[in-house]
């Protein structure tokens, strides 16, 4: 380009290196790296929810799934245990109170003081009434143990097992100076120990005052297997109430001090309870483990032996049915309206109301639930033969829906040549459009069915909520499911349900990735090229 | 007619070759259609055609786009049937049956009248089930081994056998354009047709392919009564005997493939032959 030539372009871009297209160039690059940025920030935020929310749902379960049990040997006594004779088993099997008296006698032979101070309830609830079912149930089919000496290990009460895992107060640990001098004294009728050491007690001293300004707790003196409590304190000495144990035990070592910063009353385990469990673990009899219970028990009042299986079962019970419902029906509507049915008025209709039915809240199928199968057709209450039913009702438009979808996907073309070599319509759609359309078909089946397995409010309308303690052994019996369970336990009182309930949701969301990594498989594995 | 326009036309015709004229008259007519009517709802595809289509010999309808020529073609299997705004009125004789009466059966009908389309689309099976799927649904073949000889018979003559016959389990969608073409007219004389209707064949394939797919459509007329679809006017001229021009939905001019390509008798035609319009 010449230079007489160049003012008639003046207005036109004439070089890719002058200021005007650099700074045109720059803008654009700029709004291209913002759009990038855009969506890679979009992504950050929903990665960042994802990961706090499993952190979140996993730490809390983390400590459902590990529980504390206190190891018994317990002699199996004839008449404790089989109190109407060994061959009865099933009254065995029933025979709680019994199991539980020999527990209970163990724990008081442990520690005598608790009858001496009328504390033997306190004992007592170390361990709940219901764990020994386990052993009832096991002695009853081997009826030959009686006599001997079962060796048994029982859940440790839920708030118990929660102190221990430091959910109940932030909890300091230290060790005082060594101890010179143990002594007994009374004052005002209160049997004391006092214990003396030069500058022992300095940090006891300063914790206490800052517990008493505050709003209280306990401070407890763990030596081995005995535990004391902290009455007052000085620089030179302390004086301790013993709780359990013996207190020659504090002569010489350097004691163990536990500040507990939530006043007794203000907690549900009381400083006697803490100390027998301290001294349980001392004794090597408390151990920590995996909490199969969880998992292999039935519902229960008592979180340390609830469990999911019950829920589990009722949930897969009710899918079950949800998929003999909506597969065959979904499918072959599907293929009806996509491969059969004339383009009219009628089925557009029918169309745009599948469309709408699976926009509807999940709760106004459960009415229809209650009002068709349980009023009408007099159907089982809280079974999963309707809780099936009405999930399946849901599922259907989103079943009906993806397998047009995948039908409709399929080449024409496949159809043309299905047709030119004389195959009949049914045979061009079972021989060639279904197998194609099928990936797609499992995947939007199965995708409903993970949807229909987190529901909740369709089964509490049709009385699935109802406590049930025993796994169902069949669609028409009574049941819950998982999402209610869910919502059962979130709502219990005891602090205990709350890890349960994380747990829970874990055992859920585990069901609901395995179903989705299933769609993901069937949809690699089948799909095929044309 | 001008000499200038004249030696245009002969210009055009040394371009391409075209077939020595088959003596057509020597066959029976095979597909008779009278009075043939096509509407897609309000629209009216085809005026009133009625042509018979010889035996043994390959008739090409060539027309613009849109001048109804693969609706006519579609017309002879009933494939129209399967849209559903679609209309047929009129008869077609098939050896003197009328396929649109109610006793004729489209399925078996079209056992009867195979079809190539326009795009290749094997089904995603193995090139042995592509082949076997006619012969297994019409039960053409009862054992293993006859299933086995129509196989290679119909890749034999399709001209792929030797291409494929060491990997017949592997799938037809694996294969090349015009490999796949060839397998849809395997796959299409596998249930031994009398009339194969091929609807623009070649157009999704390069020049190399397409001589190979006109080579065979010469070798098989000497079994068939094939009809083709196509835009290219040297393709009708060097493949079929017997060539009809459609346009507007009517049928301007139907006769031997060399009188209406060197000596039309309708200006329309010698203008959409010569490139005027289309």
């Amino acid at each position: 380009m010449t230079d007489q030539t160049a003012p008639t372009r003046a207005t036109r871009p004439s070089s890719f290196n002058d200021e005007a297209a650099k700074k045109r160039l720059r803008k654009r690059n700029a709004a291209e790296r913002r759009f990038k940025f855009y969506g890679m920030a979009a992504i950050g935020v929903a990665l960042a929810f994802l990961v706090l929310f499993v952190f979140s749902i996993g730490s809390q379960a983390l400590t459902a799934f590990s529980h504390h049990k206190i190891k018994f040997d317990l002699p199996l006594t004839a008449e404790t245990v089989a109190p109407e004779g060994v061959g009865d088993t099933a009254a065995i099997a029933e025979n709680v109170s019994g199991f539980y008296q020999l527990v209970r006698e163990n724990l008081a032979e442990r520690f005598p003081e608790a009858a001496a101070d009328g504390r033997e309830r306190e004992l007592n609830d170390l361990v709940t009434r219901l764990a020994v079912l386990p052993m009832a149930r096991a002695t009853a089919e081997n009826p030959g143990r009686i006599g001997e000496t079962f060796a048994y290990s029982a859940a440790l009460s839920d708030d118990l097992d929660l102190y221990l895992k430091g959910a109940v107060a932030p909890e300091t640990r230290f060790k005082s100076g060594p101890v010179t001098d143990v002594m007994r004294t009374l004052q005002n009728g209160e049997k004391r120990i006092v214990l003396r050491g030069d500058g022992a007690f300095d940090r006891i001293v300063s914790e206490q005052a800052a517990l008493r300004s505050g709003e209280g707790g306990t401070i407890l003196l763990q030596s081995e297997t005995s535990i004391a409590r902290l009455i007052d304190s000085s620089p030179d000495g302390v004086s301790v109430e013993l709780l359990t144990g013996d207190l020659a035990g504090f002569d010489g070592p350097r004691a163990d001090v536990r500040v507990i910063p939530l006043a007794e009353d203000a907690r549900n385990v009381t400083d006697r309870q803490i100390a027998w469990t301290l001294a349980l673990k001392e004794d090597g009899r408390l151990s920590r483990g995996i909490n199969w219970a969880l998992l292999s028990n039935a519902d229960s009042t008592f979180p340390e032996i609830a469990g999911v299986l019950a829920a589990i079962v009722g949930s897969l019970f009710t899918m079950l049915i949800t998929a003999m419902i909506a597969i065959p029906i979904g499918i072959s509507a599907a293929i009806y309206l996509e491969e059969y049915a004339p383009k009219n008025r009628v089925t557009d209709l029918i169309e745009v109301n599948i469309n709408n039915l699976a926009a509807v809240p999940s709760i106004v199928f459960g009415l229809l639930g209650a009002a068709v199968f349980l009023n009408f057709l007099a159907l089982p209450r809280s079974a999963p033969l309707v809780g099936g039913l009405v999930l399946g009702l849901l599922t259907l438009p989103t079943v009906i829906i993806a397998s047009r979808a995948a039908l409709r996907s399929v080449p024409p073309s496949i159809r043309s040549a299905a047709l030119g070599v004389g195959a009949s319509k049914t045979q061009t759609v079972l021989h060639h459009v279904l197998p194609l359309a099928a990936p797609g078909i499992m995947t939007g089946a199965i995708i409903g069915m993970a949807r229909a397995l987190g529901e909740t409010a369709p089964l509490l309308l049709i009385g699935m909520v109802a406590f049930v303690a025993e796994v169902p052994s069949g669609p028409t019996d009574e049941a819950t499911a998982l999402p209610v369970l869910i919502f059962k336990w979130s709502t219990g009182a005891e602090r205990a349900w709350e890890p349960n309930t994380a747990a829970a949701i874990v055992v859920l969301l585990t069901f609901m990735v395995l179903m989705n990594a299933l769609a993901v498989f069937v949809r690699r594995r089948f799909e095929r090229r044309w | 007619m001008s000499e200038t326009e004249n030696t245009r036309k002969d210009t055009l015709i040394s371009q391409v070759t075209v077939t020595p004229s088959a003596d057509t008259s020597g066959y029976a007519t095979k597909v008779d259609c009278k009075h043939i009517n096509v509407s897609y709802g309000d629209k009216q595809a085809i005026f009133d055609i009625s042509m018979a289509i010889p035996e043994r010999s390959v008739t090409a309808f060539i027309g613009p786009s849109g001048c109804g020529k693969s609706t006519f073609l579609r017309c002879i299997n009933r494939m129209n049937d399967t849209i559903e705004s679609a209309k047929v009125e009129g008869q077609i004789f098939i050896d003197g049956e009328d396929v649109n009466s109610d006793h004729i059966d489209p399925v078996l009908l079209r056992s009867r009248v195979g079809m190539v389309f326009q795009k290749p689309n094997p089904f995603p099976k193995s090139i042995y089930d592509n082949i076997a799927y006619g012969p297994r649904i019409h039960g053409i073949a009862t054992s293993r081994t006859d299933l086995d000889e129509i196989v290679e018979t119909s890749l034999t003559r399709a001209g792929l056998w030797d291409e494929v016959k060491d990997r017949l389990t592997q799938p037809g969608t694996g294969l090349s354009g015009g490999q796949q073409q060839r397998l849809c007219i395997a796959r299409a004389i596998a249930v031994s047709p009398e009339v194969i209707l091929m609807d623009e064949p070649c157009s999704a394939l390069d020049p190399i392919a397409t001589a190979r797919i006109e080579e065979l459509i010469d070798e098989l007329r000497e079994r068939f009564c094939i009809v083709i679809v196509t835009h290219s006017m040297q393709q009708a001229a060097r493949v079929s005997q017997r060539t009809a021009f459609f346009h507007l939905g009517k049928l301007v001019e139907y006769g031997d493939t060399e009188t209406v390509f060197t000596n039309p008798s309708d200006d329309r035609t010698s203008d959409y032959i010569t490139g005027r319009f289309g």
